[in-house]
């Protein structure tokens, strides 16, 4: 068996929102005993396995249920990677399945890299070189569209931020090794000093982990509007989109009747859909507030799904919509084509959006609904194939890396505090150090020696 | 050819590499000669007279714990002894000794020529002679030849050197001799590739010429340590070194004739360390006002001071007014100057982790050869080529010692896995298991591994397994003994602490920071307490003990990777899935572990992948030697 025990979301995520979280290693059970409780059978580890246990999963820092999970158990060595598996069946959509992987995270599991449960199977030889050479190609496709997705991140200002707090890092981790290895030279750091750097360190890290987990959620997908006249069915298909799959956050009507937001997956993709009121009325009526609101949502899309209405064909009023969103990518769908197959023409609607991908679809049968899922999550990844999960895992890896650093910075301080000397403080900084540089891809060891060398006089 | 001698092990080069893998050969039972280009330099220090420091001194201990004699012979010709770091924590506590370089010379061939089995003899080798198996001897200068089964080759920084001064440069090697350029030629004639580097040290300068007065007197401890576990202490008095520093007008001086040092005006092609820049270095790299100088003796029968910070290639005019211009030295008289030295080297990658060429089998290469600097880098190489060239010879596996267990672990993966661009030098900061490797634990991470070679000899074995012991007992016996709480409230009120309540087990107030063994044995509780060097171990063990089972258990991943072997004669050609510049560097490297491909340079996570699944096949059979699970 190997040394730690590794965990991920091993199902595509996809639709349905039926997600299965993979734990494998010697302590799967011991972990999946702190996340979850079962309703009933509660020897389910004694036994011998194969069996599946309906149960909650519990935050395990504030114990409130994540999620009604089945759980299966196969005893090692009668399991795909050979040694301990706990999977847990998850019901509640896709944002559950991810927190029951950071809940499984937190309580010692490793986020696994991708390919390592093949890995293992091949390894513990449960699987054979064949199939283990096309697992190969595989991990190697994955590493590298990861590195792709990883450095599309680098642009990010999350990723900038924990470049700078990273080199923050360093920079301390430096001044100390600095002093230890040239004591003669180097006056190193003063207690008092070091600690509100390290002081520092920890509010920027705190702050950086606050944001990505209040955050992330809404954040990790995009917002998508709705617009068009009134009685197009924008309501209907916004029900149509949401029926499909457990709606991940229920919709809240907003103060006025003007937007209706719901969180959508789309192909594993989280959408926040905004049903705007109607631009065209909103003027008529006179509703500023309205008219406002519905431009700003208009304005923060990044994606507008224009309805028009196949019975009633193309009017002065569509026009008006089609043409406040002509700085936007969208897409059109025409609605109502159970009422009427031929009622707006393709070259109709070119004329007035150049480009934009044409969905004939009718919210009420659910025809043609698939067709506007596959444009949407088309439109969101630019043709780019682009696995959903891999998203998904690199950013909770971030989080975790953070999550990491930050307990780290904290160990430091308080071994300072109370007087742990400095070689082992600089153990703490140099795993907070290591822990964000699993996302900007750098090692420690090469960057402090370079900046003892720059940073201090050192030398006979 | 006249053949003077049959050896089963002939060491090239009498330095620190050199002593210390002759040594090592001969006490494991083999006839060896040591050839050296002149007796009287047996153990030279050419540069700083002190041994030791972080990383240094934990290497110093290492050796002594492997059965090695630089520690002893440093404990011999100690005349000032000072642990550093000693208030930043366990694992960088580092014992430095200023020696007497005269009497560590003399003690160390006195050493030498004492031993059964060791011929050391004046020569110079001019070529190395291999046959169709392998390392076949050495020829000399004068024609003569020497058979063995195994070379060790310490030449430090004799190969093609050139001595640079100002304007001035002339073939030469340390203390007015000659380089070796036919042993040069012949190792690149055996196809090694080579590489060329540049070191330099300080001008020495005679004491009656020193204004002391003027300088910070820098004394040695008041109890001093010793290097060796055997620790007998030989020092009685020491002698202080001097602080003082360079001023605005040494800066200006070296400012106004920079055109004129040879590392700015291109004489000097050769890479220089960063960690030892020459003052013309660190004045142009850094705004300082001024930069610390220390004035250290050579010896205590010579009036020479070596002047450490100065280490330069200056013309000798310029030497001399810069030295005039810092406190105490304004009338300094030089014996000797400063200089430069180029020297060629063989790129270390293309040794095993044993230290033996990988296409010359029994040629092993220690020391400065490889690209690194200090005397105790070259001593930890020495000794560990010397234990292999013998372990090759008898036919049995070669001792590596991993990074996890040692700083010659580390020195030594460092070089022959990523290589190096600069004279190598080692820093604590380069361990990643920093705290598993301190200087008080080498014998209990050494000396088993020491005694299973048959270097450790009968005398240390005792000393180490009465220590093993004394040190497991003083463990029980702290879980045991109970400080009651009226005890307990005098040590904390002592301490000016708030006093907990209840008594206590001694380990369990040991955990605490602040609390010491020697607080505990004060009020009585430990009657007279344990020897020093077991309280230190003791105490380590259990008051950092949460830190280092964290760090023990980064060892056991770290050492599954270095279990799962790659066989000698793998074919990375035969991977497909392997990126193209991961191929090239695993086929020069040819790593013998996952662990060790993974440390090399430019290898990503999917080359190391595709490595797991293709040894996977390779073991298909289990006799074969894949990885085993």
């Amino acid at each position: 068996m190997h040394g730690d025990t590794i965990a991920a979301i091993s199902t595509p995520l996809g639709e349905g929102g039926i997600g299965i979280v993979r734990v494998s290693g010697r302590d799967a059970v011991a972990i999946a005993k702190k996340v979850f409780v079962p309703k009933k059978n509660r020897a389910w580890a004694e036994g011998p396995g194969y069996r599946l246990v309906y149960g909650f999963v519990l935050d395990p820092e504030t114990g409130a249920v994540i999620d009604e999970v089945l759980l299966s158990f196969m005893r090692a060595p009668y399991s795909f990677t050979t040694e301990d598996v706990v999977e847990l069946n998850c019901h509640g959509g896709f944002i559950a399945v991810k927190k029951v992987l950071e809940a499984v995270l937190a309580a010692g599991a490793r986020l696994a890299e991708p390919g390592e449960f093949t890995r293992r199977a091949l390894l513990g030889g449960r699987i054979d070189l064949c199939q283990a050479e096309a697992v190969l190609d595989v991990i190697r496709a994955a590493t590298e569209e990861g590195l792709r997705v990883a450095q599309g991140q680098l642009l990010g200002r999350l990723t900038r931020e924990i470049q700078e707090l990273r080199q923050a890092t360093v920079s301390v981790l430096t001044a100390v090794e600095a002093g230890i290895d040239f004591p003669d030279e180097v006056p190193g750091l003063e207690r008092a000093d070091l600690l509100s750097r390290l002081h520092g360190l920890k509010a920027r890290g705190t702050r950086l982990l606050e944001n990505a987990v209040a955050g992330a959620v809404y954040r990790d997908g995009i917002t998508m509007v709705l617009a068009g006249k009134a009685n197009v069915g924008k309501s209907s298909l916004l029900n149509a989109l949401a029926g499909k799959e457990k709606a991940i956050v229920t919709g809240l009507p907003g103060t006025t009747r003007d937007i209706i937001e719901e969180v959508v997956s789309i192909k594993g993709i989280p959408v926040r859909v905004l049903d705007t009121a109607g631009i065209r009325e909103a003027v008529e009526e006179v509703e500023k507030i309205g008219v406002a609101r519905a431009r700003e949502a208009l304005s923060c899309a990044q994606l507008v799904v224009v309805v028009v209405d196949a019975t009633s064909g193309i009017t002065e009023e569509d026009k008006a919509v089609f043409q406040a969103c002509e700085q936007r990518e969208r897409i059109v769908a025409v609605n109502k084509i159970d009422l009427a197959p031929d009622g707006v023409s393709a070259a109709e609607i070119q004329m007035l959006a150049d480009r934009a991908p044409v969905v004939n679809l009718s919210a009420l049968t659910g025809e043609g609904m698939d067709s506007l899922r596959t444009a949407i999550a088309d439109k969101v990844f630019q043709g780019r194939v682009l696995r959903p999960e891999e998203v998904l895992i690199s950013r909770v890896r971030h989080r975790n890396a953070v999550r990491h650093y930050v307990s780290a910075i904290s160990k430091a301080i308080d071994g300072l505090n109370g007087g742990i000397p400095e070689d082992l403080i600089s153990l703490d900084l140099r795993s907070a150090a290591t822990a964000l540089g699993e996302i900007t891809g750098e090692t420690v060891t090469e960057d402090v020696i370079e900046g003892i060398f720059r940073d201090f006089c050192v030398g006979k | 050819m006249f053949t003077a001698g049959e050896y089963d092990i002939i060491v090239i080069g009498a330095g620190h590499a050199g002593c210390e893998a002759a040594l090592a050969s001969a006490r494991m039972g083999m006839k060896t000669l040591l050839l050296t280009l002149n007796l009287d330099y047996v153990a030279l220090m050419p540069c700083n007279p002190a041994v030791g420091g972080p990383a240094k001194g934990h290497l110093v201990r290492e050796i002594d714990a492997l059965g090695g004699e630089m520690a002893v012979n440093t404990d011999k010709a100690a005349i000032q002894v000072r642990m550093l770091n000693t208030g930043k924590g366990p694992a960088v506590r580092a014992l430095r000794v200023q020696t007497d370089k005269e009497r560590y010379q003399q003690e160390m061939r006195r050493v030498l020529e004492r031993e059964p089995l060791l011929h050391v003899r004046q020569a110079r080798v001019e070529r190395i002679s291999i046959g169709e198996g392998g390392v076949r001897g050495v020829v000399t200068e004068t024609g003569v030849f020497f058979a063995a089964r195994a070379l060790v080759v310490t030449t430090g920084t004799y190969l093609r050197s050139r001595i640079v001064v100002g304007d001035t440069t002339y073939p030469g090697a340390p203390n007015g001799q000659q380089p070796a350029v036919g042993l040069a030629e012949s190792l690149r004639e055996l196809g090694l590739q080579m590489g060329r580097f540049k070191t330099g040290t300080s001008p020495r300068v005679d004491r009656r010429s020193i204004d002391f007065s003027k300088m910070i007197p820098q004394p040695g401890d008041s109890q001093p340590g010793t290097f060796s576990f055997l620790g007998k202490q030989c020092i009685r008095e020491q002698d202080p070194c001097w602080l003082t520093y360079t001023t605005p007008e040494t800066h200006r001086l070296i400012r106004e004739n920079i055109h004129r040092a040879p590392l700015f005006s291109g004489v000097i092609e050769g890479r220089g360390p960063r960690y030892c820049p020459s003052i013309e270095g660190k004045v142009v790299q850094f705004e300082r006002d001024r930069h610390q100088v220390f004035i250290e003796p050579e010896g205590r029968n010579t009036p020479e001071m070596y002047i450490q910070g100065l280490s330069t290639s200056l013309p000798e005019d310029v030497q001399v007014a810069v030295l005039r211009s810092i406190p105490g030295l304004e009338k300094a008289v030089i014996t000797r100057p400063g200089y430069a030295i180029e020297y060629d080297y063989v790129v270390p990658t293309q040794l095993t982790p044993w230290l033996m060429v990988k296409e010359i089998p029994g040629l092993f290469l220690a020391g400065q050869i490889n690209g690194t600097s200090g005397y105790e880098e070259a001593a930890a190489q020495g000794i560990m080529a010397g234990i292999n060239a013998v372990l090759f010879v008898r036919g049995e596996e070669p001792l590596v010692i991993g990074r996890e267990e040692g700083y010659i672990g580390v020195l030594i993966d460092d070089l022959v896995t990523k290589g190096t661009d600069e004279p190598y030098r080692l820093l604590t900061a380069r361990a990643e298991y920093r705290l598993l490797l301190r200087q008080d634990n080498a014998d209990l991470r050494l000396t088993e591994k020491g005694r299973r070679v048959g270097l450790v000899s009968e005398e240390r074995y005792r000393v180490f397994v009465r220590r093993q012991e004394a040190i497991a007992r003083e463990i029980e016996r702290l879980k045991e003994v109970v400080v009651p709480s009226e005890l307990m409230a005098q040590i904390f009120r002592e301490k000016g602490r708030e006093v907990p309540g209840g008594a206590m087990k001694v380990a369990e107030l040991l955990r605490r920071p602040e609390i010491h063994y020697t607080d505990v044995v004060k009020v009585g509780v430990l009657g007279e307490g344990a020897p020093p060097d077991v309280v230190c171990e003791v105490e380590n063990q259990i008051k950092y003990e949460g830190y280092i089972k964290q760090q023990i258990a980064e060892v056991e991943r770290f050492r599954k990777m270095e279990e799962r072997k790659i066989p000698a004669d793998f074919n990375y050609d035969a991977i497909k899935a392997l990126s193209n510049e991961g191929r090239e560097k695993l086929k020069r490297v040819k790593p013998v572990s996952i662990g060790q491909a993974a440390r090399v340079s430019g290898i990503s996570s999917g080359d190391i992948a595709a490595l797991l699944v293709y040894l996977k096949r390779g073991s298909g059979t289990k006799s074969s030697g894949g990885i085993e699970e």
